[in-house]
Parts: structure tokens; C-alpha cells; sequence
């Protein structure tokens, strides 16, 4: 992206000037995210979850990292050495607490991220490729987060592994094989343990390396927006600093308070009391569940109850539950719609708020729940309408929906007018 | 192209799933109920409510509650200590209970741990010290089943963590042994606690393989002379309970404060300064 009446970078300290000579690194950041950055100018709160997204990854590689100078990965001792930092080591309490809490709160912004995404059409062309990585991203999360859970070696830990590497032995012929592979035995055990804390810390770091890959291939297009309407004029935008540098320390603000009221006086409200318990193979709990950020998937795991077509009831759950992620992937070329934003798609918007999001919230909380009546029942449906949204009504509703019109631009949406920018008064302007 | 297989995908996993739907459905119609009733669905209780001093956000413990913490571990270590272990938890950490150096000394000593024989080498006995961790009745897994009728009386370190609404629940469950009710005989008239096992409605199969440990009004003879009504000795070994599973917990819940006070400041600071960053584009028509 290059908006040519973007600011530039010009270097007045001496030192400041030898730096941009050797080593621009500044003048990247100037131009990422600071005042060398136009950003459409009618961007809502919804635009902030990327920025407290890669927060909550800061917070949680540095709690990590000092959680791993104090850990044992290893599983005689796992559980003592989070007993250990919870009690003996200063202010061990806390950076547990900030982490397993961090987790919950790096999914519930990633989620309406994403969300923000679906309404608001940001995975269209030309921003494909920021929607793929985006995806890639969510992945690795799911994997750092799998892992990271069974770390502590508590009963849950234990037994949602079971379960999770379990499923790798539904694939036919070479799926056992594999899960041993995988789990370095038969079941898992000191072996598993171990490689998921080098997996655990490893990944973290490769998500930096994707989300720079995410940053970079949004600045070529730049920012979407609410409207949906690319950027046409200069008036269209204001500089990402300090305008939306402000607007996310307020929006940070807003979210530290309400992660330091979890992580201070309710940091077991979004845990299972079995992962107090030691890991115990030989006593399986009542109820198996992964963490909240999960159950969705494992609804949709769990809801496939029957063989069908001679595919193994256990396979097609496993099958649909990659299936329903990896549609995401396919989301730029199943909505053809050439309109992004839902504000102007009444038939689309009525779809995302009255269709997906009640399925989803629906398959959560069964997720959590005993897979029972009436559970079952609900989260069947709720997966039929999941899978029918993304491949089969947004296709059509794109083919046939009529939408509303659109602004002419940014500055008419925002300000009522555009004179300018209808006039041509303004330099050429990226379309 | 693209949109064409996607709803070919789609309909495959909604037939596969509302398959799903159609076979539960049809088992729900023939066996005519949801969810089958059981003596454990119809008669579990949920835990009575308990009143701690570390309830709620201002929870800590005062000087005034250190005295329940300390009547709390009385109850643990004459009654039961008998079959329950604290491991997690180190003698010296009894300083926070407001025990002067010397007396943890002194309670440290009373314990009896495991030790080497300095001049054999053998296996042996000794007095504990401060560094030492709370013993362990038993030596190892079978001996602990052995004494229990098969079951093994878990670790009490971070029981109140470890169950559903812990602290309630422990107070609860202590306080819990009765008779099976009537209605249960009617409605499930097979339901027997069988022999070895103890009826507690608290419990999760009803059923529980403890002897109530608190029997009879003063059991257990207080040093600070508090009455030791068997709601008196579940409520501190309740609040002790809590103080094992978490020390830290008052330190948390007094660090939040100042913590959660900054940021509110902080936030109402970054909201002024985002309103007056962007009083400018609001107004000016560029």
C-alpha cells in the first residue's frame, strides 16, 4: 500500500539519522504503526482486538518464559513444580494465574477478531492472504493452548490428551501408528510431556514470525473499514499515531481491567477443579472437557454419534471438526458477495446474528456439558447449521442477496460529504 | 468452482450429523425419556453455603480469622491427619497462621517424618523441622487402600481447588451424614449402601467410603477454649482447608486492589487523552 500523501519519516537527532543510515528500524516502525500509516478514519472499537491480540501474546511469552525457569516438565514432578511456583516461588502465584488467565483472554479477543472479521467482509479480496495467515494463526493458538493445558499433569491434562491424541487413531490404516509416534508411546505419558513443553515453547514464537507475516500483508492493501468502501482520497484517513495509538490505550485500558479482575479475584472461575487433582490413569473423571475456548469444537467433535455411509461414527466427528476451521480458509471464494460490509447486507446480517452466532454460542455451552440428551440434540442442529452457513447459505445468500447502497466514500459515511474526493480536487488515490 | 464443492461438503456433514440426529432421536422415542434417573441425579445435594473471612474480593485473612486457621489445623492434625495427607504443604508454612518461630518449631517437632539413620543408614523416624513437609500417614498407595476399605483418603492440600465450590463443599460434606432419606427407598427401591460405606447426600455417588471423622461435640479440645460443636470443627477445618489449597490467597486479593484502582485511573487518563486526540477530526473537514 502506498497512500502518497502518507507522512514521512524524516530524522532530525543526529544519532536518530545514523540509525535510518545502518539500520531503519525505526523508520519500519514509523511507517507500521506510527504516524507514516494511514488508517481509514471511521474505524470502530471492533478494530482493536487485533492490537490487544498481540498483546495478549506479549503478556503471555513473557509470563511463560518466567513460568519455565521454575517448571519441571517431567511427569513425576510436572504437578509439584506448579505447586512449587504457586506457593514458594515470589510472586509465582501471580505469573500462573496472569498465564492461564492470559489464555482465556488471548481466546475471547483472537474470537472477536475473527468475528469482526466474518461480519465485516475483511476477508475479501484484496485481503485474502491477511485472512489465511489469520487462520494459520488460530491454529497455531489451538495447538500452543492443547499443549500448554497438559503441562501441569493435573487430571484433566491428562485425560484431554487422551482424548485429543486419541483422535488420531481414527484415521484409517496409519492412524495408530501415527498417534504413537505422536505420543511417544502408547498412551501419554513422561514422553508426551515432555515433547508438548518444547512444542509449547517453541510455537509461540513461530506465531510472532506468522502474525509479522499477518501485519505485513495488511499494509500492502491497508486497513478495511466499517464502511467497507476502500480508501479513494486523502481525507479518507488519518495517521495511525496518534490517533489509533490513543484509541488502543484506551481500548488496552479497558481490557487490563477486566483481565486483572479474572486474574485477582476470580483466577479459577474459567478452570475445571479436576486439574487440582494429580493425573491419575487409572481413574477416568466424570466429564471430560477441554477449556471454554474449545467447546465449540469439541460440540461439534462429539455430535457425530452414528456411522455414516460406512465412515465410523468417531471419524466423521474428527473429520468435521477440522472441517469446521478449515472452512475459514475458504471463506474469500465461498462469499462472493462484491460488497464487504454487513452494514449494507441486510439478508447476510440477518443470517450472522440470528443464525451463526446463536449456533455457536448453543455449541459451546454444550460443549461443556455431559454428552447427553438433550445436549446431543441441540448441538447436532446447531453443527447442521454451522456447516450449512459456510457452504451452503453464504454461497447463495452472496449470489442473490440484495444489498444496500453504498457510501461514496469514507468521508461521505463520516462527515455527509465528499466534495472533495467527487470534485477530483485530491491527488490520485488507491482504489 | 470453489462454491460448488463447498456445498457439496456442506450437505455431506449436515446429512452425516442430522443422521446423528435421527438415530439419538429414535432412541429417545423408544426408551420413552431423555435422560435416565438415578438415585445419584435425583438425590446428590448441592453443598450448603459457607461464610468465610476469604469469601469475595476483599477476602484475606485478619488477625481475628488467623485464629480459625489455627483452630482449623487442630481439627487436621487430632483428627485428620489419621488418614489424610497434606503434602504440598511445608511445616514451615505455618508461620503464616501467626505462630511465633518458636512454636513452629515446636509443631514441626511434634510431627513425626520420615528419616535416615545418620550412623546405619537405615530407614527411620525423626522429629520434624520447619523445612520438612507435612507427613504422610501412610507409606505408599496399599497401605493407604489397605486401611480404608480399597479407598485411598485423598491429599487434603488442594481439595477446596479440586472440587466444585470447594470450601462449601468440604463444610458440607462433614457436616452431611444422615440416614438415607424415605423418598429415596420409594423411588429406587434397590438403593443400599452397602457395607464399608457411609450415606452422604454431599457426596458425589452418595455414597462415601469415610466414617464421618466429626462425630461428637468436643472432640477435638480447642487451645483458644472456642466450644467445638461439630459445625464449629467443619467451619475451621473448612477455612483451614481453603488456606492449604491457596496461602497466597489474601496476598492476591490485597494486590488487586491498588492494581485494579491504578488501571481504572489509568484508563479514564487514556480516555481523556483519546477524546482530546480526536476532538480535532471530528470537527475539522479536510
Amino acid at each position: 500500500m502506498s497512500f502518497p500523501w502518507a507522512q514521512h519519516y524524516e530524522p532530525k537527532a543526529p544519532f536518530m539519522r545514523w540509525m535510518d543510515e545502518k539500520l531503519p528500524l525505526p523508520r519500519l516502525v514509523y511507517n507500521a504503526i506510527g504516524a507514516g500509516y494511514p488508517v481509514p478514519r471511521n474505524l470502530n472499537y471492533a478494530w482493536n482486538f487485533g492490537v490487544l491480540a498481540g498483546f495478549c501474546l506479549v503478556m503471555q511469552i513473557v509470563t511463560g518464559v518466567i513460568l519455565a525457569m521454575h517448571f519441571a516438565p517431567n511427569a513425576l514432578i510436572a504437578f509439584d513444580s506448579t505447586e512449587h511456583i504457586m506457593r514458594d516461588v515470589n510472586w509465582g502465584w501471580l505469573m500462573r494465574y496472569a498465564h492461564a488467565n492470559g489464555a482465556s483472554a488471548f481466546f475471547v479477543v483472537v474470537y472477536l477478531h475473527i468475528f469482526r472479521g466474518f461480519f465485516y467482509g475483511s476477508y475479501k479480496a484484496p485481503r485474502e492472504m491477511v485472512w489465511l495467515l489469520g487462520v494459520v494463526i488460530f491454529l497455531l493458538m489451538m495447538a500452543t493452548a492443547f499443549m500448554g493445558y497438559v503441562l501441569p499433569w493435573g487430571q484433566m491434562s491428562f485425560w484431554g490428551a487422551k482424548v485429543i491424541t486419541g483422535l488420531f487413531g481414527a484415521i484409517p490404516f496409519v492412524g495408530e501408528p501415527i498417534q504413537i509416534w505422536l505420543l511417544g508411546g502408547y498412551a501419554p505419558d513422561n514422553a508426551a510431556l515432555n515433547r508438548f513443553f518444547s512444542l509449547h515453547f517453541l510455537l509461540p514464537f513461530v506465531i510472532a514470525g506468522v502474525i509479522i507475516l499477518h501485519i505485513w500483508a495488511l499494509h500492502i492493501p491497508g486497513s478495511s473499514n466499517p464502511t467497507g468502501v476502500e480508501v479513494k482520497s486523502e481525507s479518507d484517513t488519518l495517521p495511525f499515531h496518534p490517533y489509533y495509538t490513543a484509541k488502543d490505550g484506551f481500548g488496552l485500558g479497558v481490557f487490563l481491567i477486566i483481565y486483572c479482575a479474572f486474574v485477582f479475584f476470580m483466577p479459577n472461575a474459567l478452570a475445571h477443579p479436576d486439574n487440582y487433582i494429580p493425573a491419575n490413569p487409572l481413574s477416568t473423571p466424570a466429564l471430560i472437557v477441554p477449556e471454554w475456548y474449545f467447546w465449540p469444537f469439541y460440540a461439534i467433535l462429539r455430535a457425530f454419534t452414528a456411522d455414516f455411509l460406512f465412515i465410523p461414527a468417531k471419524l466423521m466427528g474428527v473429520l468435521a471438526m477440522f472441517a469446521s476451521i478449515l472452512v475459514w480458509f475458504f471463506l474469500p471464494w465461498l462469499d462472493r458477495s462484491p460488497v464487504r460490509s454487513g452494514h449494507y447486507r441486510p439478508l447476510f446480517r440477518k443470517f450472522f446474528w440470528f443464525g451463526l452466532i446463536p449456533s455457536v454460542v448453543v455449541l459451546g455451552y454444550c460443549g461443556g456439558s455431559h454428552p447427553e440428551e438433550p445436549y446431543l440434540m441441540m448441538s447436532q442442529l446447531a453443527t447442521a447449521y454451522y456447516f450449512l452457513h459456510f457452504l451452503v447459505i453464504l454461497p447463495l445468500v452472496s449470489a442473490f442477496e440484495r444489498p444496500a447502497p453504498l457510501p461514496f466514500s469514507i468521508t461521505e459515511a463520516v462527515l455527509g460529504s465528499d466534495d472533495k474526493a467527487v470534485l477530483g480536487e485530491n491527488a490520485a488515490a488507491a482504489s | 468452482m470453489v462454491r460448488i464443492i463447498g456445498i457439496l461438503i456442506g450437505l455431506f456433514f449436515t446429512a452425516a450429523v442430522l443422521w446423528a440426529l435421527a438415530t439419538g432421536a429414535y432412541t429417545v422415542a423408544s426408551q420413552g425419556y431423555l435422560t435416565e434417573k438415578t438415585a445419584e441425579t435425583e438425590f446428590h445435594k448441592h453443598p450448603r453455603e459457607l461464610k468465610l473471612a476469604s469469601d469475595g474480593w476483599g477476602g484475606h485473612w485478619g488477625e481475628e480469622d488467623l485464629a480459625q486457621l489455627q483452630r482449623g489445623y487442630q481439627v487436621y492434625k487430632e483428627v485428620c491427619a489419621a488418614c489424610h495427607s497434606l503434602r504440598h504443604v511445608a511445616l514451615r508454612d505455618l508461620a503464616q497462621l501467626g505462630y511465633s518461630e518458636a512454636e513452629v518449631k515446636a509443631e514441626a517437632a511434634s510431627w513425626t517424618v520420615p528419616g535416615v539413620d545418620p550412623a546405619t543408614g537405615e530407614a527411620t523416624t525423626r522429629p520434624g523441622t520447619p523445612t520438612d513437609y507435612f507427613p504422610s500417614p501412610y507409606p505408599n498407595d496399599i497401605a493407604a487402600r489397605a486401611a480404608n476399605n480399597n479407598a485411598i483418603p485423598p491429599d487434603l492440600s488442594l481439595i477446596t481447588k479440586a472440587r466444585h465450590e470447594g470450601p462449601a463443599y468440604a463444610y458440607s460434606l462433614l457436616t452431611g451424614y444422615a440416614e438415607a432419606p424415605a423418598e429415596l427407598k420409594q423411588e429406587f427401591p434397590g438403593f443400599e449402601t452397602p457395607a464399608g460405606l457411609y450415606f452422604n447426600p454431599y457426596f458425589a455417588n452418595l455414597n462415601i467410603a469415610m466414617p464421618p471423622p466429626l462425630h461428637s461435640e468436643g472432640q477435638v479440645t480447642y487451645a483458644d477454649g472456642t466450644k467445638a460443636s461439630v459445625d464449629q470443627m467443619a467451619h475451621d477445618v473448612a477455612a483451614f482447608l481453603v488456606w492449604t489449597a491457596e496461602p497466597s490467597l489474601g496476598k492476591r486479593n490485597q494486590t488487586g486492589w491498588p492494581v485494579l484502582g491504578f488501571l481504572l485511573f489509568a484508563t479514564i487518563l487514556a480516555y481523556l487523552a483519546k477524546q482530546q486526540v480526536w476532538a480535532n477530526a471530528k470537527r475539522r473537514k479536510d
